[in-house]
């Protein structure tokens, strides 16, 4: 794989209200690879996921997804760029009026011209992949936290996306369901090969997926090529959030 | 200090400027989607369900006391003037042109309108909508113009029913209860009904119905946005009750402006 960035976020500045979150921010994310995106709450992080999916309008800069400006995009070119877009959100945003079944169906009824007896056999083998069978009728109100975030994993993927944007994906998670998780990502990853984005909090465990991680502090960002990058950091804002995230003795071997 | 307060009068100004521009975006998106393929039958079917014929027994609860209420005061002035006949006539007027699709629109935006706004802000909340759109999906299409429809149909299908029902308990209160002759009650209203009035509470309902569901929905939608409304369940709570009470004034006000150009 090579580290030719295929989403570029250039000068990128954005605000709510009086309150600067971004201040011009420069970042790369590169093909096939997950890059993790860091930083104490409130710093934005969750703001750039949303200016990256259009969600969120940036006040100015450029956001390239291969090469092509999504800030500038007409509703509909947009809605093309997010054809290869999968995102598995904080509560995992499953439609609550719909079962199981439906939420994982919607992307194929949607966005495909397959019949229903296609539709169903596609679903019932994502289920048994997810490990959800025998819960296609269960409604999100009825499901267990790390089962919403199986059954929204499954949802995104359905299609078969070229990026995968998740938003603190195991928070709430007990750390055996948060493993679980990690593991579902790393094999899903193997399987289709797409490029990740991960918004998270679980540091130091998150960094063992990343191949680069990106810490926001104060409305810039400081990118580094790998986590253990990070500890040798001399910008005091980063020394400061290494040293309350991970401590002094934080070594990514360890962990795995 | 005099600086502060202008700042919050632009500041003001500029909010309920931008709130006006979304608000009209969200009519012109929701009457798009309307249009849009493929065009998604069942969540029609299953929204005209659940705004029309659920609102059927309230509907039909409303107008029988309207209608005795329209009959026993009626009785009472027309036998004033010695007019006690004309009672067919002033219950069926009263109800066709006025009481029919205004109370069925304050009905619908009571119990169907509060129930859009605060579905689609908890949507809103737990990030339904922004998952919808991430899968290049329109929420306008699939969810919203869907309810627009839905409303566009039930609403003056309603207001027929609340006319025959409302007629019904003029005649029960009138005729059954206070001996007005039946025959003067229905040959009143045969004489003196056309075919206008019964148009012009058609077209009320219909415009009627767009208010609700573009003020419902659209505050629903907008839940995030909306000025001193909060956050979470607090939030989806007061935009909800100021949906209802802002359609229960639009209604009021356009009823008024479309008699004055109907009439």
């Amino acid at each position: 794989m090579s580290n030719q960035p295929i989403i570029q976020l250039i000068d990128v500045v954005k605000s709510f209200g009086r309150q600067r979150v971004l201040d011009g921010i420069n970042m790369n994310i590169p093909i096939g690879k997950t890059t993790v995106i860091a930083g104490a709450s409130g710093q934005g992080k969750s703001v750039i996921l949303k200016l990256i999916l259009g969600l969120l309008s940036p006040d100015s800069g450029r956001i390239l997804v291969e090469g092509r400006d999504i800030v500038t995009m007409r509703s509909k070119e947009l809605n093309e760029v997010r054809t290869n877009f999968g995102v598995l959100f904080q509560g995992a945003a499953l439609l609550d009026s719909l079962n199981v079944f439906d939420n994982v169906a919607l992307p194929l009824e949607e966005r495909t011209k397959l019949s229903q007896q296609e539709i169903s056999d596609k679903v019932i083998s994502t289920l048994e992949q997810f490990g959800l069978v025998g819960q296609e009728e269960k409604f999100p109100a009825q499901l267990s936290g790390g089962m919403k975030k199986r059954v929204g994993l499954a949802r995104a993927l359905m299609l078969h996306p070229k990026f995968m944007f998740f938003d603190e994906p195991t928070t709430g998670l007990d750390p055996e369901k948060s493993m679980e998780i990690y593991h579902l990502f790393y094999e899903t990853q193997q399987r289709f090969g797409y490029t990740s984005i991960i918004v998270s909090h679980d540091i130091p465990k998150i960094f063992n997926l990343a191949d680069q991680v990106v810490v926001l502090n104060q409305g810039k960002v400081e990118s580094f090529n790998h986590p253990d990058e990070i500890q040798l950091s001399e910008v005091p804002q980063i020394k400061s959030f290494v040293k309350n995230t991970m401590g002094y003795l934080y070594r990514s071997s360890e962990l795995e | 200090m005099v600086f502060n307060h202008i700042e919050k009068i632009g500041n003001l100004t500029l909010y309920y400027v931008e709130d006006l521009g979304r608000m009209g975006v969200f009519l012109f998106r929701t009457v798009a989607g309307v249009f849009k393929r493929p065009f998604r039958f069942a969540a029609l079917v299953r929204q005209v369900r659940l705004i029309g014929a659920d609102s059927f027994p309230l509907i039909f609860f409303t107008a029988g006391f309207t209608g005795l209420v329209l009959g026993l005061q009626g009785y009472y002035t027309l036998r004033k003037f010695g007019s006690d006949g004309m009672l067919g006539s002033a219950v069926a007027l009263t109800l066709l042109r006025e009481l029919g699709p205004v109370l069925t629109a304050l009905m619908v935006a009571g119990r169907a309108g509060s129930a859009m706004c605060a579905e689609i802000g908890i949507m809103r909340n737990t990030e339904q909508l922004d998952a919808l759109e991430c899968m290049a999906v329109d929420p306008f299409r699939y969810m919203i113009s869907p309810k627009l429809l839905a409303t566009l149909i039930s609403v003056p299908l309603l207001t027929m029913i609340f006319n025959v029902v409302g007629i019904f308990g003029g005649y029960l209160a009138g005729v059954e209860l206070l001996g007005v002759n039946p025959g003067a009650y229905f040959s009143g209203m045969e004489l003196s009904v056309i075919g206008k009035d019964i148009n012009l509470g058609i077209i009320k309902s219909v415009v009627f119905a767009l208010l609700v569901v573009w003020i419902c929905a659209g505050r629903g939608y907008f839940v995030h946005q909306i000025r001193n409304a909060g956050f979470g369940a607090e939030g989806v709570s007061r935009v909800t009750t100021q949906a209802v009470v802002l359609s229960s004034i639009a209604i009021l006000v356009w009823d008024y402006i479309l008699t004055a150009i109907l009439l």
